[in-house]
């Protein structure tokens, strides 16, 4: 009693699994999404680019403790620019579309933060104020 | 060796340094050799035995000699080394269990503190996932990659004499109970090591003589015990007068009677030794109180198999007589006794070893008409089996109060519980012969606990070895002794009779030992019966 | 002494892979070749070790049965713990790989003066194992949105069910706790369990060690050395590598090649180990055969050719007797001659 029957279409499951990857993406690579300068042409941030690319979420979370639970309003200088901390005060002044900036990497990536259950995106902004003095 | 007093034997499980009991050695298991001294191993078998069966033709028992355990040399032929590790390598390719228990253990330790051979010693290598690692690092050093570029650190060693003496004496602790394999989250079974190391023992000569005389006897006169056929049938008859005498009844049994409907085959024991030879009693009666037309056969007059504890080979040899003597009597099906190891065989060995059957039918019990499906294909029935399908029709009158003097528990046997799956059809006629209670939960079913002689250990010179093995099993017996006022282990294993009796002896003495079949026996009502007040059962003396 | 080498051992692996990959050049070596050798050895060691097993035949019936049989139509039997039919074998074999069924029963008995043995429940290890290996699982299908593009949107739900805490940014996931909470245990008990520890060896030790290695570092990437952490370039090079364009575009940090290295190391590592229970436990004869062997003749491909002593044999040894006592013969005893 060799069970050939049931081993092999195992191993043949087992080698599906392992190649899912392969299979799934059809060899072919995407394009790596390219994140949308900022459209009014700013060329500074609060850290230097790369850094910013690494650790942004990290910075987003800490602005938003100091200012939310520990009311430490103070803005942030950086090479002689001040910025509010907040992710519409400051970052979204530049970056103005979400869809094209944020969006871009974190659907690539797959990751999906919560800043929006609260934040609105510009293009929100104006379409609410736009309703209320309606 | 004497076995130690009661007292002095509890206060050592319980106290003695060792690994049950908190103590752990300083010296990794590799660096410890066994050592032997008379009472910690069985008698090796004697030469003429192993020689008688070398002889027989399709049975490979080499190097028959003088030898003892003590001696530094045990006198192996001198390409020992060669011959098991070829023999290891032969294991691995006809059994793929080999393999997988081999290379799936992950020592989780689920399977520890399951053994009752290590509850009752202490010593780690009785630990199930060590008794295997004894075989493991064998096969590592030999047969796996990793083994054979890290050796040691990779938990290989070689094959060295100390080792086989090692595998000697561990696998000679153990009575393939398959308690570990229940435990164990990939199913892994010491039973079937046990087995593969026994089988690679033999390769060089090493064997005990209380598994290879029976044996031999067995392949000659049919029986372990080497009844002749004369003597065999002198015993049964012994029982019908004893019967008569106690009953009225005169049963009508008949030996190697061709054309009768059913072939009975029991454990030799139960017509030869105490307490067993109730059970006979019982089976004699119940089949006469029905009317079967059945046939006692003094060639195949050996239910048990010996041969399950050497090789497979000698299993097959020995059970191959069973269909053949059912096939020279032209019976239809045939009924099998109450006895552990025996319905190993018969269950998961016997069909595939020596079937198909063909020349006989699906059993169907002429007296209720039931056809016994599950035993379509090896047309072998349980007396348990046969027995709870009678009382379930009303073909059987029974006056539980005949039981009275008894209040009874029940043993599981390993192999019935976790070989075959034999365990409500005996409670099933328990509730209808006698007022019983279960033992505690941990120590019944499929978590049976062993008798602690299992698989040829019966034996009287480990006397100190089966009294700490069965201590587990003693102790559940003692625990309802004690609240329930239980004076009666009842079991379906004949080894179990004999062995059980010897280990209630010493730890439980107020409890006797029986076979269901015993207290069916006292409990059947017959037609023309003349029975007195047995206040003992079948027991009683007159 | 067994565990502080398995520690020495991911170390080394640790210091080669942070210094490697440093070197110009080498991260291709870290980043590419070694991960597809990796999956190389994992994939054809494991089919290859299978087939190993397969090779040889399970020539008896062996199932442990852990309940009752099917026998008489008024005894009920016990489906699931001693099956009789395929249906019933796969439910068995289910329930063993998905909830270590085996496991849950685990007893811890005690000897007490008397002597009093006793016997009670000890699920421990089973919620400990069940809480690794789901960890494990949900953190590998978790990694799948670096090698999927696009990721499939119930990525998003497990990333979400894994930090529904939401504590930090990034989110914390609940499985990194609890892998290095089972880990910690795993190990724990290996050193502090009398049993377990007489019978461990550094095949038990080094999978823990390197497992924990990859959980630390997987976790500090995460969280705390994000430098040069770009997930963008990270996902480039995961997505080429099952592409089989793979494209190391700027650098990354020498945590995400020591934690790629180790993964490595554990892929290569599997096939010879007893992680190998992974593709066993599907094979154990004791689990996963029907218990009808009285019902369904078994065949044993390589049963021998073995006969019994026949009887034609016992009667001659013993006709005189039987003819005595009245046992029936094939062969009468031959007429003495006056």
């Amino acid at each position: 009693m060799y069970n050939k029957g049931t081993i092999i279409p195992g191993l043949i499951i087992f080698v599906l699994i392992v190649m899912s990857p392969v299979l799934y993406n059809g060899l072919k690579a995407g394009s790596v999404p390219k994140p949308e300068p900022p459209p009014g042409g700013e060329k500074q941030c609060v850290l230097p680019v790369s850094e910013m690319r690494d650790k942004h979420m990290q910075l987003l979370n800490e602005w938003r403790d100091e200012v939310l639970r520990d009311d430490e309003r103070v803005t942030v200088v950086a090479d002689g620019k001040q910025y509010r901390k907040g992710l519409q005060l400051a970052c979204m002044q530049c970056h103005t579309n979400k869809e094209k900036f944020c969006d871009s990497c974190h659907e690539y990536a797959s990751v999906k933060p919560y800043c929006w259950d609260c934040h609105l995106t510009p293009a929100q902004q104006k379409a609410a104020l736009k309703k209320e003095t309606h | 060796m004497a076995v130690p007093k009661l007292e002095q034997l509890s206060k050592s499980v319980v106290q003695g340094p060792s690994l049950a009991t908190g103590a752990i050695p300083t010296r990794d298991w590799m660096d410890i050799p066994v050592v032997f001294k008379e009472g910690n191993f069985a008698y090796p078998a004697k030469k003429e035995k192993v020689e008688y069966l070398n002889s027989q033709k399709g049975l490979h028992f080499p190097n028959a000699r003088e030898w003892s355990p003590e001696h530094d040399d045990w006198k192996l032929p001198e390409n020992w080394k060669e011959i098991i590790l070829a023999g290891l390598k032969e294991r691995l390719e006809k059994f793929r269990s080999l393999k997988i228990f081999m290379d799936c253990c992950v020592r989780c330790g689920a399977c520890a503190d399951k053994c009752h051979f290590f509850l009752g010693t202490g010593d780690p290598k009785n630990m199930p996932v060590l008794r295997a690692e004894l075989l493991r690092s064998v096969y590592r050093n030999d047969f796996t990659l990793a083994g054979k570029i890290m050796g040691r650190m990779a938990g290989a060693r070689e094959m060295t004499v100390g080792v086989l003496k090692e595998w000697f004496m561990y696998s000679y602790q153990c009575t393939e109970c398959r308690r570990c394999s229940v435990f164990c989250p990939y199913g892994i079974d010491t039973a079937e090591v046990t087995m593969m190391i026994r089988e690679l023992l033999h390769l060089v000569g090493v064997g005990i003589n209380w598994i290879l005389e029976p044996a031999s006897n067995s392949n000659r006169t049919g029986n372990h015990m080497g009844l002749q056929p004369h003597t065999f049938k002198d015993n049964v008859d012994f029982l019908a007068d004893d019967i008569e005498n106690l009953t009225g009844i005169r049963v009508n049994h008949s030996f190697n009677r061709k054309g009768a409907e059913v072939l009975f085959i029991t454990p030799s024991a139960d017509v030869f030794a105490e307490p067993g030879l109730y059970t006979a009693m019982g089976y004699l009666l119940l089949f006469e109180a029905i009317g079967l037309d059945y046939t006692w056969s003094t060639y195949a007059s050996e239910g048990g198999n010996f041969g399950l504890f050497t090789n497979n080979e000698l299993m097959k040899k020995l059970n191959a007589k069973m269909y053949a003597e059912a096939k020279r009597l032209g019976v239809k099906y045939i009924i099998g006794g109450e006895c552990g190891h025996m319905w190993r065989v018969l269950h998961q060995y016997m069909d595939t070893m020596n079937g198909p059957a063909d020349f006989l039918e699906t059993p169907v019990s002429s007296i209720t008409g039931t056809r016994f499906t599950n035993a379509a294909s090896t047309k072998m029935v349980h007396i348990s089996e046969f027995t709870a399908d009678l009382i379930k029709h009303g073909k059987i009158k029974l006056d539980k109060s005949r039981n009275s003097h008894v209040k009874a528990t029940y043993h599981d046997s390993c192999n019935p519980a976790r070989a075959m799956g034999l365990m409500d059809e005996p409670r099933y006629i328990l509730d209808h012969v006698v007022d019983w209670v279960e033992m505690p939960e941990n120590t019944i079913r499929e978590q049976t606990f062993c008798c602690g002689s299992g698989t040829g250990l019966n034996t009287d010179e480990i006397m100190e070895l089966r009294m700490r093995a069965g201590l587990p099993r003693a102790n559940a017996v003692k625990y309802v002794h004690d609240k329930k006022g239980v004076n009666m282990l009842s079991c379906v294993c004949a080894i179990d009779r004999a062995t059980l009796t010897s280990l209630m002896n010493y730890w439980n003495p107020d409890v006797r030992v029986c076979g269901v079949s015993e207290l069916v026996g006292n409990a059947l009502v017959i037609d023309g019966e003349t029975r007195g007040d047995l206040d003992d059962g079948l027991r009683t003396m007159l | 002494m067994k565990y502080a080498f398995s520690f020495l051992v991911v170390i080394v692996l640790i210091v080669v892979a942070g210094l490697g990959s440093q070197i110009q050049g080498m991260q291709y070596v870290f980043g590419v070749a070694l991960p597809y050798l990796a999956i190389l050895v994992f994939a054809g060691g494991f089919i290859y070790r299978v087939v190993q097993w397969a090779k040889s035949p399970v020539p008896f019936p062996i199932q442990t049965t852990c309940g009752q049989a099917a026998s008489l139509d008024f005894i009920k039997q016990n489906k699931l713990e001693c099956p009789n039919t395929t249906s019933e074998v796969v439910a068995r074999m289910i329930l063993e790989i998905v909830t270590f069924r085996s496991l849950f029963r685990n007893t811890k008995s005690e000897i007490h003066e008397g002597p009093q043995l006793t016997y009670e429940s000890s699920k421990w290890l089973w919620v400990f194992s069940l809480m690794f290996h789901y960890s494990f699982l949900l953190i590998i299908i978790r990694h799948m949105r670096l090698f999927l593009d696009p990721a499939p949107f119930w990525m998003a739900w497990i990333e979400f069910g894994d930090g529904i805490f939401q504590v930090g940014a990034p989110n914390a996931y609940i499985t990194d706790a609890t892998i290095l909470m089972a880990i910690v245990y795993l190990f724990g008990r290996r050193i502090i369990n009398r049993h377990v520890k007489y019978i461990s060896l550094i095949n038990d030790f080094f999978p823990l060690v390197l497992i924990f290695g990859i959980a630390c570092t997987g976790i500090l990437m995460r969280y705390f050395l994000r430098t040069d952490v770009d997930i963008l370039a990270i996902k480039r090079l995961a997505v080429g590598l099952v592409t089989f364009s793979p494209v190391i575009g700027v650098k990354i940090g020498a945590i995400f090649y020591i934690h790629l290295f180790l993964v490595s190391t554990l892929l290569i590592y599997f096939p010879f180990s007893k992680l190998m229970h992974m593709g066993g436990v599907f094979l154990s004869p004791t689990r996963n055969l029907k218990n009808n062997s009285r019902a369904v003749r078994h065949i044993n491909p390589w049963n021998p050719d073995i006969k019994p002593h026949s009887y034609a044999g016992y009667e001659d040894e013993f006709r005189e007797f039987m003819v005595d006592a009245g046992i029936p013969v094939e062969k009468e005893l031959p007429v003495e001659k006056g």
